[in-house]
């Protein structure tokens, strides 16, 4: 390097500078590169998007079992003296449930996640109570059509496990980008806060799923 | 020995007096001769043997920098999806999926598994979908659908473009039974279907102790309900036809091809020469690239660019520059190509898992 500095051919000069530039390049293309993806700007808008699609389908699954409820509680109600408590509890849970205006900007929200997660707590655990006490009753347990929406609810609330499950996971790598360095400068500057995830205060109701397994004989 | 450096020990000795001064003790001349003699032996020695020791310690710690550097890059680097499988709470591992039947619990007979084997293979083979069966002593701590929906997530069944997969868990001891269904199958196996195909077909066989002809009969009822959703047509390389869509990540692509080939081309060109150099570059591009995107054809293509950038254009090389002619053309490029491609034919022979199926909790589980 030096020897080429101290002797200038105009030769050598040129191949000096055209392999500065080069270098200069990729140094720059180098530098570009790791800017945009060092603070993981875009790593922030991808995971961001995978928690709302994850979200999206635990609504989604949420949704399915509120759709199924009606038709199940039609079915029970065509048995006579059927215990009117579990019934009714059903069916307020349910209006509770979907009573909450479930939007994708609930997740930002922690209480009214919370309150969301509360509300469809109590509607798992009354429609775990309802398929419970309807083993006490022999013409329900005869009735297909009955046994055919216990195998529909017990496939949704297997979905519905599958479908928190990814959520949790996408959060769990979302909030890890939002709280670890150097992306935690990113989310700063951003405005991504870490979002809510299933950490509620009846952990213990709702990170056991409810005992749908029908077939205790 | 002794007679040659005296000289310089002569020279030497008053360049550090202090040190001769030090033995007070009797016998001071014996002594400060002793030591001027050893001095000069160990003096430029003793130099050059701590410049040498510093350069392997430095060496040695540069090494474990660098390890260190590329195991932080890993870390950064690799995916954290693939940390996170570490499975808590003590529930069973996920065994490797190495056959279409795999009986954990010796309750087949050899005929009766390769039957069933063969038996799904040939569905395969005619249809496309990809069906496992799985036969457990237990699923304890986990209940039957939360084991399942867990192997069945590992193990990805179904075509990758189709995403057709299901897995039949059979949990001997627990007498439960589960069929779990991939998204895609969900509309051809919903929840009730598998329900009956448990019913009808599985328990009677199982409450009378016949796993395999319960299995058999649920295969049947099972492959009628699946060709009657007329799902995409099985095809020849229905194993391998990785269309790159879903493990391709261009701009990492772009990055390593613009950052890191450079600094590999650079590094063996020094190393191996112009030529030699060159074509490693090719053949390191295209295994990377093929362990990257998983795909044939993108590695013979990344290793074809690597290979022209480096050989051709000089990419990184010291000797090169950017208007240097070709040195080697077409003859490199057809070998570091393919022969970084090559790789990729090295997973052939045993059962593969697609890699499409998405299980989201579908299907039904019985007991008997």
């Amino acid at each position: 390097m030096t020897a080429a500095i101290l002797s200038p051919g105009p030769d050598r000069a040129r191949r000096l500078l055209q392999r500065l530039a080069s270098r200069a390049a990729g140094l720059c293309a180098l530098l570009l590169a790791t800017a945009l993806s060092g603070c993981g700007y875009n790593e922030f808008q991808r995971q961001d998007e995978a928690v709302n699609a994850a979200w999206s389908e635990v609504l989604n699954q949420y949704q399915r079992r509120a759709d199924l409820i009606p038709n199940i509680v039609n079915t029970v109600k065509g048995e006579a003296n059927f215990e009117q408590e579990t019934l009714t509890r059903v069916i307020e849970a349910r209006a509770k449930a979907t009573s909450i205006q479930a939007t994708p900007a609930l997740i930002n929200d922690p209480q009214a996640f919370q309150r969301f997660q509360q509300a469809q707590g109590e509607l798992s655990s009354a429609l775990s109570r309802l398929l419970v006490v309807s083993e006490n009753y022999p013409n329900l347990k005869a009735n297909q059509g009955f046994q055919d929406l216990r195998v529909q609810l017990e496939g949704t609330e297997n979905r519905i496990t599958v479908a928190r499950n990814r959520y949790i996971q996408a959060v769990q790598q979302y909030n890890v980008l939002a709280r670890s360095f150097p992306t935690n400068l990113t989310a700063k500057v951003f405005g991504y806060a870490p979002k809510a995830n299933f950490t509620v205060q009846n952990e213990a109701t709702i990170s056991t799923p409810p005992t749908v397994d029908f077939n205790k004989k | 020995m002794t007679a040659a450096p005296a000289p310089r020990s002569a020279r030497r000795a008053p360049v550090r007096p202090g040190r001769s001064r030090l033995p007070t003790g009797g016998g001071p001349q014996v002594a400060c001769g002793a030591e001027k003699a050893a001095g000069p032996k160990r003096g430029p020695a003793a130099i050059q043997a701590a410049i040498q020791s510093a350069i392997q310690a430095d060496f040695g710690r540069l090494v474990l920098v660098c390890a260190a550097l590329l195991a932080t890059l890993l870390a950064g680097v690799w995916p954290a999806t693939t940390r996170a499988q570490a499975t808590p709470g003590g529930v069973l591992p996920i065994p490797t999926l190495t056959a279409r039947v795999m009986d954990q619990t010796g309750t087949l007979t050899e005929a009766q598994r390769a039957a069933l084997e063969s038996k799904l293979a040939e569905f395969e083979q005619t249809d496309g979908t990809q069906i496992v069966v799985l036969l457990v002593p237990t699923t304890r701590p986990e209940d039957i659908a939360a084991y399942a929906q867990r192997v069945a997530d590992s193990w990805k069944l179904g075509r990758r473009d189709v995403g057709d997969g299901l897995l039949i868990v059979v949990a001997r001891n627990d007498r439960t039974v589960r069929i779990e269904v991939a998204k895609a199958l969900e509309g051809a196996v919903p929840d009730l279907a598998a329900r009956r195909v448990i019913d009808r077909a599985m328990v009677p066989a199982f409450q009378a102790g016949d796993i395999a002809g319960g299995l058999n009969a649920a295969l049947d009822e099972l492959f009628r309900l699946v060709r009657a959703e007329k799902l995409a047509p099985a095809t020849r390389s229905n194993q391998s036809s990785h269309r790159g869509d879903n493990g391709l990540d261009w701009q990492s692509l772009a990055l390593f091809l613009f950052v890191a080939l450079p600094v590999l081309g650079s590094v063996l060109t020094a190393v191996f020469g112009r030529k030699l150099g060159s074509l490693a570059s090719g053949v390191a591009m295209g295994g990377l690239g093929w362990l990257f995107t998983s795909s044939l054809l993108l590695a013979m293509l990344a290793g074809l660019i690597g290979l022209l950038l480096v050989g051709a254009l000089g990419v990184g090389s010291r000797r090169g520059g950017w208007h240097s002619g070709p040195v080697i053309g077409p003859w490199g490029g057809g070998w570091g190509g393919g022969w970084g491609g090559g790789g990729g034919w090295g997973g052939g022979g045993g059962f593969r898992s697609g890699g499409g199926g998405d299980f989201g909790g579908g299907g039904a589980s019985g007991r008997w």
